[in-house]
């Protein structure tokens, strides 16, 4: 593929907003992970939440829009200059040239959970609520392209824990058509009864702050995020505007494993698939990649299946890290997250660890790294697989 | 981009099938809106078949029909489905085991509420290991699917299935999101013309401006009444074998356009 170049990217999470916040954390092998105190949750796990959603509204003109995760999605918005970046390039590019590709699994469901909880006791009738513009699952996007006042193609793809990572994808095409010239891509999932307790009801929640690789992991933390990335042509004038680190993405590989919709497949035959056709598209061998950021999850079925196909692939020396026990898993914009954190390490020459975790388990296989350490490499790959089997890998490199 | 059409399935309100709904839209019989007939999910495994809903089952079936009469390998194919609206009668099950005091939400439907379950149930199905997504651009869904499904054929220079669905939501919830009836369409779409293929079609963004509408009131009320059904216009002239020009609302700001030419005999006839 035609690399594109990340001119600008964002995040917000348990670990703080914006990415210096992220690195430090990271830096420190800190968790942002919390015994859970969400709303009236009664379940025994641990979540990344982040503060202060309860008490800061959308814009006032988008009101409609307001719910939890769009207001997550304008948080993250304004963090790390991307506001202005993408203001600057739709000031050169033009509106209808920039499309708004963004990821979510559950979109701003929490508006009907509590609508049905508050429903007429005789009728069933629920109170009103914006559907279109909070529930729906393109209700993110919707926000996202009015907030930057941007025209381009637009949809939200939701395909569980690989739709912030498969956006990649979507935008490439749409740019490599001459569709559009840049893209905002990204990924928002928030916190909602809906995943806590429904990744309660299949036993994959961990008691403790998630340990992915352990011998002793036993399962997931939810956490809540917004990650977004601007990206533009490698051949246009707005990446010639790039800083001289930039960071592209120059590999996107996608596959399904066909297998079951909750469980991954044993072997990681679909991990697999994903992971060669991203190196692939790239033009890279596997002793390209300096660094793999892990899907893991830190469920006994993800990390064994995983850490299997990684170490076929690549073998068992390239260093890998699961940062999930510092973010918990984004769900939804867990694929953009990571691909923040894979950026960053590209940046930063620095390859996080993984928190939480006391020792690998040996039959994952691959080589993570507990604690992190300087590496400059070139390439990084990051892994996301979501529910009914769906996986996608993406390569990014320092051009 | 130019892509060609291999096979197409359709279920709705009045509709049974493709060559069915042919008769119709060439004005050989009259459309007389009915209920959805229920969709069969032979293809899946019996135990996938206990767990999914008529929502995995509308899109199933329609991806089966279209692959059918494309002739194409559904194991090889990339998949886009489309869906405004997702599966309502799962969420309206698990919230309502929310609103109740044990919140002992079916771990079934969690692993259903997903808008990817339709794309997991068919690869399971299919062994389809390539490429699927699961997009959404609410109304404009079926716009959003076709443009991705177009560009992932031209990209790739390889067949891809498109399916688009909707179907009604459950009371309470169906005052938020009314629909007319449950509505599935399929495509296999290629990058070259093969021996089975009915029209190629040209698509481009352009303005947003007016949609292409149906004279006939009924399959106009259809077509406004249910989002994945926007595609009837589109379907209209693949049937009638006609050089069209359709556009289809995607977006404030943008529509799709899509110009269909005929490049076989259309359905019914004989592909040779």
């Amino acid at each position: 593929m035609n690399p594109l170049i990340v001119s600008s990217f964002t995040g917000v999470s348990c670990l703080g907003a914006g990415v210096e916040a992220w690195s430090t954390a990271l830096a420190g092998r800190r968790s942002g992970l919390r015994p859970c105190a969400f709303e009236d949750v009664a379940v025994n796990t641990f979540i990344g939440e982040v503060p202060g959603l309860d008490r800061s509204p959308v814009r006032a003109d988008l009101a409609a829009y307001d719910c939890r995760n769009n207001r997550l999605a304008e948080d993250g918005l304004k963090q790390d200059g991307f506001l202005e970046a993408v203001l600057d390039t739709r000031e050169r590019l033009g509106a209808k040239r920039i499309a708004v590709i963004l990821g979510t699994s559950t979109s701003g469901v929490m508006q009907v959970e509590r609508a049905y909880q508050q429903a007429d006791p005789t009728t069933g009738a629920l109170p009103h609520f914006y559907y279109p513009e909070t529930q729906n699952s393109y209700s993110l996007a919707a926000f996202v392209r009015r907030f930057l006042g941007l025209s381009g193609p637009a949809y939200v793809i939701s395909t569980a824990c690989s739709s912030s990572a498969k956006v990649f994808g979507g935008a490439a095409r749409l740019i490599e058509a001459g569709l559009a010239d840049a893209a905002v891509v990204g990924g928002v999932d928030s916190l909602c009864l809906t995943t806590l307790y429904g990744f309660r009801s299949l036993e994959l929640l961990s008691d403790q702050a998630c340990r992915p690789f352990d011998p002793d992991r036993n399962g997931i933390s939810i956490g809540e995020g917004a990650g977004f990335a601007l990206l533009t042509r490698a051949d246009g004038a707005a990446a010639r505007a790039a800083p001289r680190d930039a960071i592209a993405l120059v590999g996107i590989g996608e596959s399904s494993d066909a297998y079951h919709m909750s469980t991954p497949h044993p072997e990681g035959l679909g991990a697999t698939l994903a992971m060669q056709r991203a190196l692939a598209t790239a033009g890279l061998a596997p002793t390209a990649i300096g660094y793999i950021n892990l899907h893991g999850t830190a469920t006994r079925t993800n990390d064994v299946a995983e850490g299997r196909a990684v170490a076929r692939l690549f073998g068992r020396e390239v260093p890998c890290s699961a940062t999930k026990g510092s973010t918990g898993h984004l769900l939804g914009a867990a694929g953009i997250a990571e691909a923040i954190i894979t950026m960053l390490s590209l940046r930063n020459g620095w390859l996080p660890g993984t928190a939480n975790t006391a020792r690998v388990d040996p039959e994952c296989v691959c080589r993570v790294l507990l604690e992190g350490e300087a590496a400059r490499s070139r390439y990084a790959l990051s892994n996301s697989f979501g529910f009914g089997g769906n996986n996608c890998s993406l390569v990014f490199g320092r051009i | 981009m130019r892509v060609y059409v291999d096979g197409i399935g359709l279920l709705g309100p009045g509709f049974g099938g493709w060559t069915q709904a042919c008769a119709v839209f060439r004005g050989e019989t009259a459309y007389a809106a009915g209920a959805t007939a229920r969709p069969t999910v032979d293809l899946l495994p019996p135990v996938e078949r206990r767990r999914c809903g008529d929502t995995v089952r509308l899109a199933l079936h329609v991806g089966v029909e279209a692959v059918r009469a494309s002739g194409a390998d559904a194991a090889r194919l990339a998949a886009v489905f489309a869906s405004s609206s997702g599966d309502g009668e799962v969420t309206h099950h698990i919230c309502l085991a929310l609103a109740r005091a044990e919140r002992d939400v079916s771990p079934t439907r969690f692993h259903n509420s997903v808008h990817n379950a339709p794309a997991g149930y068919w690869s399971i199905a299919t062994e389809a290991r390539e490429p699927s997504t699961s997009l959404c651009a609410y109304e404009g869904s079926f716009a959003a699917g076709l443009l991705e499904a177009g560009l992932q054929v031209t990209a790739g220079q390889r067949p891809v299935l498109l399916v688009a669905y909707d179907a009604p939501y459950p009371p309470p919830l169906n005052v938020f999101y009314p629909m007319v009836g449950p509505f599935g369409v399929g495509f296999v779409l290629s990058p070259t013309a093969g021996a089975t293929s009915l029209g190629s079609l040209e698509l481009t963004l352009a303005e947003d401006g007016d949609e292409t509408k149906l004279p006939d009131p009924a399959l106009e009320s259809l077509r406004r009444g249910v989002a994945a059904a926007r595609s009837l216009p589109l379907l209209v002239a693949l049937a009638r074998g006609e050089q069209s020009c359709t556009h289809l609302g995607y977006l404030p700001g943008a529509n799709v356009v899509v110009d269909a030419a005929p490049c076989a005999p259309p359905c019914g006839g004989d592909a040779g």
